[in-house]
Formats: C-alpha cells, structure tokens, sequence
C-alpha cells in the first residue's frame, strides 16, 4: 500500500519520509531507499501526479542554461572575460559571444568591458564540471552603465519578478526606473535618486514578504502610498 | 585547581558514603540538560544556528559552496567540507583558553567533519567547499556534541543537499551508573567515569561518532549505546522544531 505521509506545501527538513511504497516517484531533492521516499533538503513538499518533490527555501543558485544573470567582470583572457556569477564557480564569456563588433587582433579587450564592470549575460553552456559559458548577443544583455546593484536570495527571484512579471513590472511603474533582475539574485536598477532608493526598500520588502498571498496587491499599496 | 575540586568531591563522597545514585544537578539518568535552538541566528551566513544544552552553548555559520583555495585542495568528483571549531577565550570554567587552534581544536573538528560527511551530499558541487564555523561562548562538558548537532542545523538551513539528520549526545557512566549528556561535574566525579560523545543518523541509527575517555566494562558500553539512541532522538526533535520555527514564524509574519 503507498501513502502520502505529507501535506502539501507542508515544511520537511532533511531526512523527513515523505511517501511510503513504490507508487510514488522521487523528484527534485528528494531520493528513494527501499520502499520509502525521503527528504534530501529543507523546503515545500509540491506532489504533481505521482512525482514528490521538494521546493526548497534557501542554498546555492544554481546555473541553468538559459538563465539570464548579472555577473562581475573579475579577469580578462586572451579571448574574453571572466565574470564572477554570484557562485562557487566562475563563468567565462567569449569575444565572439560579447558583440557584434569587429575586434582586431591584440586589440585591448579591457577598453571595451573593464574589469569591475557588471553585465547582463545569458548562460549558454554548462558542464558536468561546472563550467559556465556565457553569451552577451541577445537584446536585454549588455553592459551596466550607472545605477546599483543589489543582491537577494536566488530563491526570491520569482516573486520579485511576479506572474507574468506582473511584480517587476509594478515596480518599474511606480519607481520610474529601469530595473533588470538576474536568475542569481542579483538586481540591477537604475532611475533617478529617488526612485532607486524607492525601488530597493521595496524589493527588500518583497524578499522579506515573499511567502505572502496576493503580494502585488499589497506592493501597490505600499508603493502608491509613499 | 582540579586537585581542589577532588579533594572536595571525595570529602563529600566520604561523608555520604554516597555512590553515585543522584545525579549532580538531580536529573533522571537517561535526562539531558534542558536543550534550545535556533536556526538562522547569523544573517550574513549562508546558513546558521544555535544550540544549547545546558551550560554549553553553540554557534554555528555555514558559507558556501564556494570556490576552493588553495586550489590543490580541490576534488574534481565533489565539494570539501571543512569544520573549524572553536572555543571562546572566556568560555570555560577554568583558566582562560588562548585563541586560536590547538591539538583539540583540531581533533575536533576532524571528528565533526567526519560525523557529518556521511550524511551531506557535496557531488553537485565540484571543486568547492562549504566552510562550518564554530563558536563556543560558553562550555560545560559536550562541546563536540552541541557544536555537531548546531552544525546539522545550519547545514540544513544553508540549503545543502543531506540525505538525513545528525543528532549528537554524549553518554557515559558514573560510578556504576549508566547516563546520559554529562555534565562537567559529572565528568570530573572522583570515581570510575566514563564519557562517549556519540553521533547518529536519525533514520537509520548509524553511528557516526564515537570516542570515549575514560573506563567502561563491555556490557555497560552495550547498555550506554542503546541510551544514546533515544537519547540523540531527544536532540533530533530540538533540531527539528528549530528548523521549522524559523520557516513557520515567517509565515504568520
């Protein structure tokens, strides 16, 4: 007989049984041992037909193709640049994958992205070894000039951004700035004085609320309010 | 000074011909100090905890995985773990303990490293490390058990992949009688005392540390494990009401 031990969206911590018998599939962080499924991290529990898996609530970000992020440009290589990404490893991004632009022989790469420049960038390859290969040729991907960053939970990037990025989009309405989140929790905004410090306080509150149901609703109100 | 407090003790021990039926601070045998915890006490951390038994208190702050140096250190198939456990110069009872590590410091945390590697999963992370900082502001005997079952809630809290919890306890015998989490008055007791800090998984019941000082006869040993199961039970439900805590309070906020 299988059984759910579990409610959904229930908190386990590692270790936790979640399922017992073979009618229940192991999904993200969590693994099976004989007949029982067990949690492997700290999180939600989400059951999608007969896969359990386990949404957890904190750790690393971990790189994904196709995950836009902001990094910091740390070195340059003969052939590009390498930008610290937010993790334990870095990420490395090709002059051919930077732009458009013919770049001469010798030419000095640091004239056009400088170390301690941060970019928005695209990954496009990662390898079972961590290695990280990324892209600057698609519209929305460049160079930040101005503006601050900001960094939060990579688990929180969702809810900053919002259905549809209904968040992100309120935000940039109400603050007047120009606002770019990165998959890594890096945030990048640019506006006017003002509106960036509005902008900051207010994703701080959203990472702060980020559990909360109908957050969009009660950022608006705190943002008009203000 | 520890020449005094023997004297004393078997003044005492003389006089009420007392063997050892009570236990200093009138606990049950199989009774451990009154424990606390609390995850996330450390914002800057990528994960953190404390813990308390007693007299003895823990702090723990979790950072990474994080890139590896001095890079020959690095393992291509997975991420290090590395301890550092310390004690606060004003944290015993005795003489003030010189900062920085010592033959103990390091004992200590190898056998931490060791107690919690079988447990954590680091394969997704190759080439890094995530660092466990240790601090003790203030110790009562079982500082190696407080800081292993801190680290296990940080660890968690940090968000790296565990396939189990690790509770730590230690167990010993006093005078004949078998006990449970001693006290440092119970460890320095002018008898045959016996003092085994144990470390187990919470499912399986494996045992992941195991040291001892002291004496204990074969069947005692047998019995004083068979304590140390329930008794890492009672530190597995401090660790997880701690880690539940910190979620659920953020819920109701």
């Amino acid at each position: 007989m299988s059984e759910l031990l579990k409610k959904e969206r229930e908190i386990v911590i590692p270790g936790e049984i979640l399922a017992q018998g073979m009618d229940f599939l192991p999904g993200e962080n969590t693994y099976r041992e004989n007949d029982n499924i067990y949690a492997k991290a700290l999180g939600l529990v989400y059951v999608s037909g007969r896969v359990i898996k386990i949404t957890s609530l904190s750790g690393p970000y971990v790189p994904m193709v196709g995950d836009r992020i902001i990094g910091k440009v740390i070195d340059i290589t003969m052939t590009g640049w390498r930008i610290d990404t937010g993790t334990a490893y870095s990420g490395l991004l090709n002059v051919k994958d930077a732009t458009t632009r013919f770049i001469k022989k010798g030419e000095d790469l640091s004239k056009i992205i400088a170390i301690g420049d941060y970019v928005i960038v695209m990954i496009t390859q990662v390898t079972s070894q961590r290695l990280i290969d990324l892209a600057m040729r698609e519209p929305g991907l460049k160079k930040i000039t101005g503006g601050r960053i900001m960094k939060i939970n990579s688990h929180k990037v969702p809810r900053i951004i919002g259905k549809q990025a209904s968040m992100v989009n309120l935000l940039r309405e109400k603050t007047g700035c120009e606002i770019t989140v990165g998959q890594n929790g890096l945030v990048w905004v640019r506006g006017t004085p003002e509106g960036e410090l509005k902008a900051e306080g207010a994703i701080k509150r959203i990472e702060e609320r980020s559990h909360e149901s109908g957050l969009t609703e009660s950022m608006d109100a705190f943002l008009g309010g203000k | 000074m520890k020449v005094a407090l023997r004297k004393v003790w078997t003044r005492s021990w003389v006089v009420n011909k007392m063997t050892y039926s009570k236990r200093l601070d009138e606990r049950k045998n199989d009774e451990l100090r009154p424990m606390d915890a609390k995850a996330g006490v450390i914002p800057n951390a990528d994960g953190s905890a404390y813990f308390r038994a007693g007299k003895t208190t823990a702090y723990v702050a979790v950072y990474g995985p994080r890139e590896l140096f001095p890079k020959f250190k690095q393992d291509p198939k997975k991420g290090l773990l590395r301890c550092h456990y310390a004690m606060m110069p004003f944290s015993g009872s005795g003489e003030r303990i010189r900062p920085g590590t010592s033959r103990r410091a390091q004992e200590i945390s190898m056998v931490m490293e060791q107690a919690l590697l079988p447990v954590i999963d680091l394969s997704e992370f190759p080439n890094s490390v995530v660092d466990v900082f240790v601090q003790l502001p203030q110790t009562d005997a079982g500082t190696r058990c407080a800081a292993i079952s801190a680290a296990a809630i940080a660890l968690a809290d940090a968000g790296i992949p565990m396939k189990d919890m690790i509770s730590s306890v230690a167990v010993g015998q006093v005078d004949g009688t078998i006990v449970a989490d001693l006290s440092y008055g119970e460890e320095s007791y002018p008898a045959v005392v016996s003092d085994i800090p144990v470390a187990m998984t919470h499912n399986t019941k494996q045992i992941t540390l195991l040291q001892m000082d002291g004496e204990i006869s074969k069947e005692d040993l047998v019995k004083a494990l068979d304590a140390a199961k329930s008794a890492t039970e009672k530190v597995y439900d401090v660790q997880m009401k701690a880690l539940k805590s910190k979620f659920s309070v953020e819920n109701k906020k």
